[in-house]
């Protein structure tokens, strides 16, 4: 496990990233961090902000507009296996049976069928899905796709996984289920994990520490390290320590949502007499 | 992972067990009344061929249109016999037939390997779509003079005017099919290590299946569609031959029979076409009714 943390370090340089459409604007402002590898983070702030466009970066379907971002010391240049993604809605291939979805990274590697097939069928045990193997998506409830989507990023042993709110459309119950596992999972594989969420409570039981972001166009705000030992039980949440950081969370993020409203006031007051 | 994670799966079972149980309610309810619907829809044919034997036989007249020269029924059914019992049915059943399949097969695979390139890379829609817009709306009956001077055999032309037929649905649903593909599945692919080929291969190409199967069935009907057009060129044999041959002869009830044998050979091969499709993807259907 030792070695295996080393691998999977981001560094984040002054990482500005424009976005098209109508008008281009500036969705990440000069972000710079250093995560390390095996890190667990979590990224909250208000909707807009470019939590998903980080990830994206990271992920390599987006090029920064200004600034360095390695992996392990080398430029993200496009998408790879090493930087698994996982999204809020799942994108399983309709087609392809769970077992067959686990086993399409092997695949694209060239591991023969049968040795992919055997071990897509391990990592589906590993997430609790034996017995599903010949399922379609379609046939899986929200929760098991999105342990399908898990075991199908998993296999590939990447550096990093990135989380772009994956339980957002779960139930309580079943993302509570889903926290544990993934962090059973993070416990054992050890992966750098960037995890995007709009809970605060989800972002603080999982992460060693949660990135806050500004509103748009996005900063780091803050970095606030959660020292809350592991394994977490699920009444942590109650905890004198856990409430304190959540109560700094929420103060923060309200700042940031309460900000940008005066900005969109603003906006619209200059905007007005030109309509008039 | 500790036991209770591992055994606590999200019990999809009771959640969506009820959902599932009107579901097969309404399945249940429908198949009660389908073969009340089969007889219905039989009735109605019935009284259709009905109508039109009275019609015929009354010589009705109705102004705009008149059946005084239409064969009834009951002659239809007299030439129908005398063409089974005929030696060449055989021969213009299976000239039909090759020039059908023949044109078909070369739109499939024209259509799809063209759509799938139109609707993946800009460049190629801008530099292919222009000109086959232009030659879409060109009906096959426009192309005989051109298809008789370019082809060196009278053959290729009629296999020429049938592919025309079946060329723009099926191109036309492949380009819908790719371009209505899930971005999502095409970047999380590549997050998985998938090539340029291997999105063709294994998310485009699967991904716009049910929209190519469309175009393949309505294609299909096309080409049959066109078949009469392009056997005005045959020489001797071919349904749609037979049907032209009937019409310049006069003799009426051969029409009818000919033109019952297209609309009979063109639903069959489509139905065809759709029971392959429902074979390759079977996982379409669940979507359809897990939706």
């Amino acid at each position: 496990m030792t070695d295996r943390n080393d691998a999977g370090r981001i560094d984040l340089r002054d990482i500005s990233i424009h976005l098209p459409g109508k008008v281009r604007f500036e969705a990440l402002r000069q972000i710079t961090t250093r995560i390390d590898g095996g890190e667990f983070i979590s990224i909250i702030g208000p909707s807009g902000c470019g939590k998903s466009t980080l990830l994206n970066a990271v992920a390599g379907y987006l090029a920064p507009s200004g600034g360095q971002l390695r992996v392990d010391g080398e430029p993200v240049d496009g998408p790879g296996p090493d930087r698994g993604m996982v999204f809020q809605q799942n994108s399983l291939l309709p087609w392809r049976t769970a077992l067959d979805n686990v086993a399409f990274g092997l695949k694209m590697s060239g591991v023969p069928r049968g040795e992919r097939l055997s071990r897509a069928a391990e990592f589906l045990e590993f997430v609790g899905l034996k017995g599903f193997e010949d399922r379609y998506p379609a046939q899986l409830s929200g929760g098991m796709q999105q342990r399908v989507e898990i075991a199908r990023v998993l296999i590939n042993h990447p550096r990093v996984v990135l989380m772009d709110e994956p339980f957002g459309a779960l139930d309580a119950q079943t993302r509570e289920r889903m926290q544990q596992l993934l962090l059973d999972i993070w416990g054992r594989l050890r992966p750098t994990v960037l995890f995007v969420t709009h809970d605060i409570d989800e972002a603080l039981i999982l992460a060693d520490r949660v990135l806050v972001m500004t509103h748009r166009p996005g900063q780091v705000r803050e970095e606030i390290v959660v020292d809350l030992p592991r394994p977490r039980p699920e009444d942590i949440i109650v905890a004198p320590e856990f409430i304190a950081l959540k109560k700094r969370c929420l103060a923060l993020v309200q700042d940031e949502v309460r900000k940008s409203l005066i900005g969109g006031l603003e906006a619209a007051r200059i905007e007005l007499p030109v309509e008039a | 992972m500790t036991d209770s994670i591992l055994s606590a799966t999200d019990t999809p079972a009771p959640a969506s067990a009820p959902e599932r149980s009107v579901t097969a309610m309404i399945v249940d309810g429908w198949r009660d009344r389908s073969l009340g619907r089969w007889l219905w829809r039989l009735t109605a044919l019935a009284v259709c061929i009905a109508l039109w034997q009275f019609a015929s036989m009354r010589k009705l007249d109705l102004v705009i249109v008149t059946f005084r020269n239409v064969p009834a029924p009951t002659e239809v059914a007299a030439a129908a016999l005398r063409l089974f019992q005929s030696p060449k049915l055989v021969s213009h059943v299976a000239n039909s037939l090759f020039r059908v399949f023949s044109g078909f097969a070369v739109a499939v695979v024209s259509g799809i390997a063209l759509g799938l390139l139109i609707g993946r890379f800009r460049r190629v829609e801008d530099s292919l779509l222009p000109p086959l817009e232009v030659l879409r709306p060109i009906p096959g009956v426009a192309w005989i003079p051109l298809a008789i001077l370019m082809f060196p055999s009278s053959e290729l032309s009629m296999i020429y005017i049938t592919f025309i037929g079946a060329l723009f649905p099926i191109l036309l649903n492949t380009i819908h099919g790719v371009e209505g593909v899930d971005r999502r599945l095409i970047a999380s692919s590549r997050s998985l290590g998938a090539g340029r080929w291997s999105i063709f291969a294994e998310v485009i190409l699967p991904g716009a299946l049910p929209s190519i199967v469309t175009g393949l069935a309505i294609g299909m009907g096309t080409s049959w569609f066109c078949l009469v057009t392009a056997e005005m060129i045959a020489g001797q044999y071919g349904i749609g031959y037979y049907t032209w041959e009937s019409y310049t002869l006069q003799n009426y009830a051969d029409i009818v029979v000919g033109m019952l044998f297209i609309g009979a050979f063109g639903m069959a091969s489509s139905s065809l076409i759709k029971w392959i499709g429902r074979l390759l993807m079977p996982w379409y259907r669940i979507q359809e009714r897990h939706a």
